[in-house]
């Protein structure tokens, strides 16, 4: 739910980095953590098991500037990828305003990817958001494996399986290494801004 | 469903949480959806603390909503976790909004319950007033 606090002039909403297992949601929160500077974002929370996978979420709130005389305000959230959280999911998709999907380049984790996308349309639709009309950006992580020994998708592969029916804006990424974690967000981010003060502009309010 | 309060209704909704519970001695009180979105705070923890509370409190509510299903309730309308110095009470506003507080060992667990839900009552017009008076976005 997008929020609107008059007295501070601030606009709030809320992002969620979904996906399969392991594809580097969290990966692109702490990339993002560790190389934004202190004024723009805040204090990161992950909730994770000893290893390294999500077991709630990762929380980052950002404070990214102003639009329209309105501070904006980003709540960055990740939900964990495996596939028998969804509970969790769920919760965490409530009230979203905008979704990266980041989706994995290995070429193992091709259905993966296929299923976890066909698990956020339903876990919209429950939320009775359509797929087609939330602010979306799709994120094909872990290019830098494109030079190793590792299969990996070609992109236009990964436009045909994810993207093909979508057809909305899409990153290659590496997030390990932070090529294309901020053209991601930037992207979404101005997607959401726009939805949001359009209906503003529009006396929707 | 989106959500634009007004400079009267955000002032609105911080004199009742002083009057209520802030007065009486808790440190922090905030209000928030289930999204985890803040809408209101006072008292004196800073806002880079409140925002990740927000976050956790709300996911706190969904997660014990899960185990009241569980045993056959709908919901818990409070949670209280209780320390050794500092306490969280959480109490359901309605079912879009959390009203939480802060407080120390010294404010009586009594109290700040009398006031959450004094609290409520006055918060419920505001919030669904401002809810009505909206097209839904989504
Ligand atoms: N080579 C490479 N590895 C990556 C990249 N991004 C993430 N990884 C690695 O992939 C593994 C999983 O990354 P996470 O960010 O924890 O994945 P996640 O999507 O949050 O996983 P869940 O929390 O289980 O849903 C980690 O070992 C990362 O270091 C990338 O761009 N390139
Ligand atoms: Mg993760």
């Amino acid at each position: 739910m997008a929020f609107i606090d008059m007295k501070r002039n601030e606009i709030q909403a809320k992002l969620v980095y979904y996906g399969p297992g392991r594809g580097g949601k969290t990966t692109n929160v702490l990339h993002i953590h560790k190389t934004m500077s202190r004024q723009i974002c805040g204090k990161i929370v992950t909730i994770d098991t000893k290893g390294d996978r999500t077991l709630f979420f990762d929380f980052l709130p950002l404070s990214i500037g102003k639009v329209m005389g309105l501070s904006v305000r980003i709540q960055l959230y990740t939900v964990p990828g495996q596939v028998l959280y969804n509970d969790t999911r769920k919760l965490v998709l409530r009230g979203v305003d905008g979704v990266v999907f980041v989706a994995d380049s290995l070429k193992v984790q091709q259905q993966q990817n296929i299923e976890s996308l066909q698990n956020l349309v339903e876990n919209l639709q429950d939320e009775k958001i359509g797929i087609h009309e939330i602010p979306l950006v799709l994120q094909y992580n872990k290019r830098d494996l494109a030079n190793s020994s590792i299969p990996i998708l070609s992109q236009e592969e990964m436009e045909h399986d994810l993207n093909r029916d979508l057809g909305v804006p899409s990153f290659p990424a590496s997030a390990l290494k932070g090529d294309g974690v901020y053209e991601t967000l930037r992207e979404v981010s101005k997607k959401m801004i726009r939805r949001v003060t359009h209906k503003l502009r529009d006396g929707h309010y | 469903m989106n959500l634009v309060l007004s400079r009267e209704s955000i002032y609105l909704l911080e004199s009742i949480l002083e009057k209520e519970l802030l007065c009486n001695g808790v440190d922090h009180a905030f209000i928030i959806d289930t999204a985890g979105t803040l809408i209101s705070e006072g008292g004196k923890l800073p806002m880079e603390d409140i925002l990740p509370l927000a976050a956790l409190s709300a996911a706190n509510f969904g997660a014990t909503e899960k185990m009241a299903r569980m045993i056959g309730e709908k919901d818990f309308s409070l949670l209280f976790h209780k320390g050794t110095t500092h306490n969280i009470h959480l109490s359901r506003i309605n079912k879009d909004f959390i009203l939480v507080a802060l407080f120390g060992n010294d404010v009586a667990i009594g109290l700040i319950r009398h006031g959450s839900n004094k609290a409520a009552e006055q918060i419920i017009p505001i919030l669904t007033n401002e809810e009505d008076s909206l097209g839904g976005l989504h």
